[in-house]
């Protein structure tokens, strides 16, 4: 017999197939991109691909391209991002904040070819007269900027405004109140904010495309074509060899492995003495 | 009683944007006593402790008019820094609220450090003197490192006490300090307001009247905004000269 505790029943049965089917959706495929990545790319593997040069049939420039575009990329981007995320937080109760806020927003869903041409077409054309790192930096901090200050500000709305009046009431300064209470109260939330943006330009190719051009060597200058990982794999996966081909899988692994290293690296460094 | 004035406010209305929370405030505070603000909830209580120590502008779009006096200084003068008002005059929340990120001993050192004060035997010694002064020495001087946060709440409100102590204020401001705790913590508070107002200009809000009839020396009804009465406790529970103070105190509203 059918009441309306069995029907009841029977739909939160379904409901719960149906979000069990959806999961598995969403998971078969970011499952076989790893499993793809890591069968094609594992065999590629050895300290001569890692270390030597792309003449040699190495990825050792792009590794270490992609290392310094992170750093150089994070050294702009991070100040920037998070002093703009105070901004809006702890000051943007006002039409200029609510404004920056917008532009923010639009910039963070902007797509980053747009940015790479601009970057091309001012920096590389206008400002340094060749592909270089520093044009990739600025590019790529484009990107990252948005995502650190929108991360910064969810997460510095998130301390408790008590905390905030607690060190003001002790007659401490606005400026130590943040920097001394409320950034380390949201440290957890502006490491993440980081590490997502990180891993967000790291695999960015667009950008560098038109910036950093690629390059067979290491390192030459600040002012010189330099490679990287999503270079990398673009560029070699359009190679008819297959080997060639082969070297952009382990490149693509290389970089998989990078961005889950830093997650690891920068969690345990920025861990904080205690928990929230 | 007769002692001498400590602050005094002068004609203080308060706004919170349109809408007006206090209402021509005159009241005197004096020295080294405990003064006790009573009231029906949303009378302006917490709005008037926080313009003893300019928190109330802290608030976007709130304004004051008229005075405060500290010491017969105008705390609202325009030549006068906010930062040090608050050093002079402490608050203590109505929720403990210590530092989440910081251990028991950077909790009381936070005021100092904040202003600037280096680690050392100076700063060991103020933070065990204003842990003992808020009796909670002997509860964590072994636990010293341990974070503000994993203590009980009646610890951390007595901890939050004796960061409000260690940057040596002489006036201690408290927003209803035991509202959020069991009745064992609350005594243990109320016993440490007493002790305070030997040194200490203190001045507790409260919506407990038996609370403000133990802990104070004066006592001070709002509502709606206004003061209705102020007088020595004794004589405002007792003998209550307007009809609003006598029907609150005996519970015909509130
Ligand atoms: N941040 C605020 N914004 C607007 N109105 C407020 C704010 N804080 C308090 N008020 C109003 O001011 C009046 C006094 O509040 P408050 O001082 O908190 O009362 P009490 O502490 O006695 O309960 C109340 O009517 C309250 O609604
Ligand atoms: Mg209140």
């Amino acid at each position: 017999m059918l009441n309306s505790y069995s029907i009841r029943k029977f739909k939160n049965k379904a409901a719960y197939v149906l979000c069990l089917c959806c999961v598995v959706i969403a998971v078969v495929p970011l499952a076989s991109i790893l499993f793809e990545v890591i069968a094609r790319g594992a065999s590629q593997l050895s300290i001569q691909f890692l270390t030597s040069n792309g003449l040699e049939g190495g990825i050792g420039p792009a590794i270490q391209g992609t290392l310094i575009l992170i750093g150089l990329t994070s050294l702009i981007g991070v100040p920037i991002g998070i002093l703009s995320g105070v901004y809006l937080a702890e000051f943007g109760d006002n039409k200029y904040a609510s404004t920056m806020r917008t532009i923010n927003d639009i910039l963070t869903e902007f797509p980053s070819i747009v940015v790479g041409i601009t970057a091309f077409s001012i920096i590389v054309i206008g400002v340094t007269g060749s592909f270089s790192p520093l044009a990739g930096a600025i590019a790529l901090s484009f990107m990252m900027i948005p995502i650190v200050a929108r991360t910064t500000e969810e997460a510095l709305k998130l301390v408790l405004n008590s905390i905030r009046e607690a060190s003001l009431a002790l007659g401490a300064h606005q400026w130590k109140t943040i920097l001394r209470v409320v950034l380390p109260a949201a440290r957890q939330g502006l490491v993440t904010g980081t590490l997502l943006a990180v891993a967000r330009i790291a695999g960015e190719t667009a950008p560098i495309l038109l910036t950093i051009l690629g390059n067979s060597y290491f390192f030459q200058g600040f002012n010189q074509p330099m490679d990287a990982l999503p270079l990398r794999i673009f560029l070699n996966s359009r190679q008819p060899s297959p080997e060639v081909q082969a070297q952009a899988w382990g490149a693509a692994l290389v970089l998989i492995l990078i961005v889950l290293a830093l997650n690891i690296v920068v969690r345990i460094a920025t861990k904080g003495r205690f928990k929230r | 009683m007769d002692t001498t004035e400590k602050m005094k406010t002068e004609n203080l209305n308060a706004w919170f944007g349109p809408k007006q929370a206090l209402k021509e405030i005159t009241l005197s505070i004096k020295a080294n006593v405990v003064t006790a603000i009573i009231g029906p909830s949303g009378c302006g209580k917490s709005t008037f402790i926080r313009t003893l120590n300019r928190m109330h502008e802290l608030v976007p779009e709130a304004r004051i008019s008229g005075q405060v006096l500290l010491d017969g200084q105008n705390i609202y003068a325009d030549e006068v820094d906010p930062v040090q008002i608050r050093r002079r005059v402490g608050m203590v929340f109505q929720k403990p609220n210590p530092f989440p990120t910081m251990s028991i001993y950077d909790n009381v050192a936070a005021g100092l450090k904040l202003a600037g004060a280096k680690k050392g035997q100076a700063l060991d010694e103020i933070v065990q003197k204003s842990l003992q002064q808020a009796t909670l020495w002997d509860e964590v001087k072994d636990d010293l490192r341990k974070p503000g946060t994993s203590i009980s709440g009646g610890q951390q409100q007595r901890l939050c006490i004796a960061r409000a102590l260690a940057v040596n204020p002489e006036v201690i401001l408290m927003d209803e300090p035991c509202s959020a705790l069991d009745p064992i913590a609350t005594a243990k508070i109320e016993t440490l307001i007493r002790q305070l107002a030997e040194n200490y200009t203190v001045v507790i809000v409260t919506h407990n009247m038996q609370q403000a009839a133990r802990v104070s020396d004066f006592t001070a009804f709002f509502y709606l905004g206004k003061l209705i009465e102020y007088g020595e406790t004794n004589a405002l529970f007792e003998n209550p000269k307007s009809e609003l103070t006598e029907k609150y105190i005996t519970g015909k509203f509130g």
